[in-house]
C-alpha cells in the first residue's frame, strides 16, 4: 500500500513519514505569514494536526502538498485573527534584511502599525503578495480563493493602509 | 497625485518598512513536539455519536418490544 493510502487510513508510521517530509515547507510557508519563529513552530504542529484529524477525508491520489499548505494557510489565519489586536511585528524577521534607509524611521514605524491592524484576510495575501512577492495563483490555491479575488483583496488591503496611514498623519509622499 | 501613483506608493513603503523572511529553514524536527500533541488529545466521542445512543437508548426505553429485532439485525 503506498504511503499516502496508509495515511489515509491512519498509518501512525505513514503520518510520521508525511510529517518528516513536510515540515520544513508547512514551516517556512507558515513563518512568511506569521513572521514569528515560535509561532510559526507551533503552527506547524497544529497544521499536522489538523491534518491527521482529517486524514479519512483525504483522497490518496491527491496532492498532499497542496492540502498541507491549504490547511497551514488556514491555520495561520486563525492565528492571525486571534492574535490581530496583540502581535507585534518582531524585530529579528522584520529587520532581517535593513529596511531602506530612504524611509524614515517614523514613517516606517506607522506603515507597521497600520499593516498590523489590517483584517487578517487582507493581511494574509498583502503579506505574501506584497512583502514576500509570491505569485497570486500559488496564494489563491492556498487560501481556496480565485485569483481574481486575490487581486482585489491586495487591492483593498494597499486602500485601508493608505486611509490609515493618513489618519496616523504619516507623511505618504515624503521619502 | 492619482490614486494608482499613491497605491504603488504604499506598496513601495510596505515593502520598504517589513523587509521579506529570508530565513524560513527550520532548524529543528518538531516531530517530539508533534507526538507530544497526539498523545495529549483524548479520545473524545463526537455529539453526534452521543445523540445517536441517546435516540436508540430512548427507542428501546419506549419500544421494549424493538429489542429481540435489533438483536436479531445485530
Amino acid at each position: 500500500m503506498e504511503l499516502l493510502e496508509r495515511f489515509a487510513a491512519g498509518d501512525l508510521e505513514a503520518f510520521e513519514a508525511l510529517f518528516r517530509q513536510h515540515q520544513r515547507d508547512v514551516f517556512a510557508w507558515i513563518v512568511r505569514i506569521v513572521r514569528d519563529r515560535g509561532i510559526a513552530e507551533d503552527l506547524t504542529v497544529e497544521t499536522f494536526w489538523r491534518i491527521y484529524k482529517s486524514r479519512s477525508r483525504f483522497y490518496p491520489a491527491g496532492n498532499f502538498r497542496a492540502w498541507a499548505r491549504r490547511i497551514a494557510t488556514n491555520a495561520a489565519l486563525d492565528h492571525l485573527r486571534a492574535a490581530r489586536r496583540e502581535t507585534e511585528l518582531p524585530e529579528d524577521l522584520a529587520s532581517a534584511a535593513a529596511p531602506d534607509p530612504a524611509v524614515r524611521r517614523e514613517t516606517r514605524g506607522r506603515i507597521r502599525q497600520a499593516f498590523f491592524q489590517l483584517p487578517a484576510k487582507y493581511r494574509l495575501v498583502a503579506t505574501l503578495a506584497l512583502i514576500e512577492e509570491e505569485p497570486y495563483e500559488k496564494i489563491a490555491e492556498a487560501a481556496r480563493i480565485s485569483p481574481a479575488l486575490v487581486k482585489v483583496r491586495v487591492f483593498r488591503a494597499v486602500r485601508i493602509l493608505r486611509k490609515k496611514l493618513n489618519s496616523l498623519g504619516a507623511e505618504v509622499g515624503a521619502k | 497625485m492619482t490614486n494608482k501613483e499613491n497605491s504603488k506608493e504604499i506598496e513601495a513603503l510596505l515593502k520598504a518598512a517589513i523587509a521579506p523572511v529570508k530565513d524560513s529553514e527550520l532548524r529543528r524536527d518538531l516531530w517530539p513536539q508533534m507526538l507530544r500533541k497526539l498523545d495529549e488529545q483524548p479520545s473524545r466521542v463526537p455529539w453526534f455519536d452521543w445523540a445517536l445512543a441517546g435516540i436508540l437508548g430512548a427507542t428501546l426505553f419506549l419500544f421494549p418490544g424493538a429489542i429481540p429485532a435489533l438483536l436479531y439485525h445485530l
